[in-house]
């Protein structure tokens, strides 16, 4: 790593004060992919601001018909939580399906999404359930948050405070691991809000995605059924090393129908 | 560079020293404190050879700043064997079921087997298996590890010693 200064902030303000004295600076939150990046020079910031322990960034509580995350939640906090077990349950798999376990004591849920990882799992949690990601000077809903490769709608000195979700049991994440990272080379959450029907997917290669045709089909018709043989458009993916652009696509069609499947009999894993 | 001033309680003992911002907390451990057990695999938070405790959390030390967990309380390889030297129910188990060729891995292995206690994982193999999925051996084919697991897991339950 090249060299760098380290500083904990007392609050939330003053981590944003050092952010513009320092344009090269950095949050630093569980750090699980930050410190890679550098190791690798990929990044090189000039200050690492320690978020941890902020008390305005740790809550998870019920907060009226929502459920509040804070940014600096652990994977491993919001899935062992039992609020967010009876909330929002698929949040908690979601989590502990995150990394490995060392990972998820460390990597957090504002980390994830302000990093914006193209193959991440929090963005489709998100995206699909429509939450709203809260920072220190406003509200943004998801669909406005995530702005593909590595990018969000984040200004260089704002800093994420968490998300508010609605409660549902009606949703569901399923992802197709790499295995090796375990980062999923497709990933995909469905959510049914009333009669509106959600359908988000990571892993295409430039950033989480809806897939319109889908939400529309399972809108009119809640079944595997409704996009029997369907995948999103290859266009929209990538391929690499680990999976074609096709591949990726047939993924998404295949868990979207298994994703559908699990929320109308929440037993049967087929 | 700046120098951080830290503390940190290690096997029991309170460590204080002063560190660059970008060491590691493997590298603390290995380096600073001379306790060499904690291993580096792959430095890339992939393998899990450096597992440790930090505040009874199994962390990838290769992945974690010591200035991160200053204050904490960090349990190594070597803070797990009792005072008479008596070896600790999980080192016992991987003793017992072959958990080891080359040992590598293993105090990595081992101490993330004992942080599965707090988590309640259970004590059977595909449990085991899952909650191992941070940490890469590449002798032993896992049978021996996952038997370990589980055997070092029923005898911490069992209140053998903890």
């Amino acid at each position: 790593m090249n060299p760098f200064e380290y500083r904990r902030p007392a609050n939330v303000a003053e981590a944003i004060g050092w952010l513009r004295e320092d344009p090269d600076a950095k949050l630093l939150a569980g750090g699980q992919s930050l410190l890679a990046a550098m190791k690798l020079r990929f990044a090189a910031p000039t200050l690492l601001i320690d978020l941890q322990g902020l008390p305005e960034l740790t809550a998870l509580e019920e907060r009226g018909n929502e459920l509040w995350i804070g940014a600096m939640c652990s994977h491993a906090k919001v899935a062992a939580s039992p609020i967010v077990q009876r909330a929002a349950p698929m949040l908690a798999k979601l989590a502990n399906g995150i990394g490995d376990q060392q990972v998820r004591n460390r990597g957090t849920m504002g980390g994830s999404i302000s990093n914006a990882d193209p193959a991440a799992c929090w963005p489709t949690g998100l995206l699909a359930l429509g939450a709203t990601v809260v920072t220190d000077r406003r509200e943004i809903i998801a669909d406005d948050f995530f702005g593909g490769l590595f990018t969000t709608a984040l200004e260089p000195d704002e800093i994420v405070c968490g998300a508010h979700f609605p409660k549902t049991a009606q949703a569901c994440y399923l992802k197709f691991e790499q295995a090796a990272s375990r980062f999923a080379l497709t990933g995909v959450a469905v959510a049914r809000l009333g009669k509106d029907v959600r359908v988000a997917i990571t892993g295409l290669g430039s950033g989480v995605c809806r897939w319109a045709f889908a939400e529309q089909a399972l809108s009119k018709n809640f079944s595997p059924d409704a996009i029997e043989g369907q995948q999103p458009d290859a266009s929209l993916a990538s391929g690499d090393i680990h999976a074609s652009a096709d591949y990726r696509v047939h993924l998404a069609g295949v868990l979207t129908r298994r994703a559908v499947q699990q929320i109308i009999e929440p037993g049967n894993r087929s | 560079m700046t120098v951080i001033p830290i503390t940190l309680h290690v096997n029991g003992k309170v460590r204080e020293a002063g560190v660059e911002p970008s060491t590691l907390l493997v590298n603390f451990l290995r380096e600073g404190l001379s306790l060499t057990g904690t291993h580096v695999g792959c430095d890339t938070a992939q393998c899990g050879a450096c597992t440790v405790l930090v505040d009874g959390a199994a962390t990838k030390s290769c992945n974690v700043l010591v200035a991160q967990v200053n204050g904490s309380k960090v349990t190594t390889i070597e803070g797990l064997t009792a005072g008479d030297g008596a070896l600790h129910p999980m080192q016992q188990a991987f003793g017992k079921h072959h958990g080891l060729q080359c040992g590598y891995c293993t105090p990595g292995m081992v101490m993330r087997g004992v942080a599965m206690a707090a988590e309640g994982v259970a004590a059977e193999p595909e449990a085991v298996r899952c909650a191992l999925s941070g940490n890469l051996c590449r002798c032993t084919g896992y049978f021996g590890i996952v038997n370990a697991v589980c055997e070092g897991l029923q005898q911490m339950r069992d209140g053998a010693t903890t």
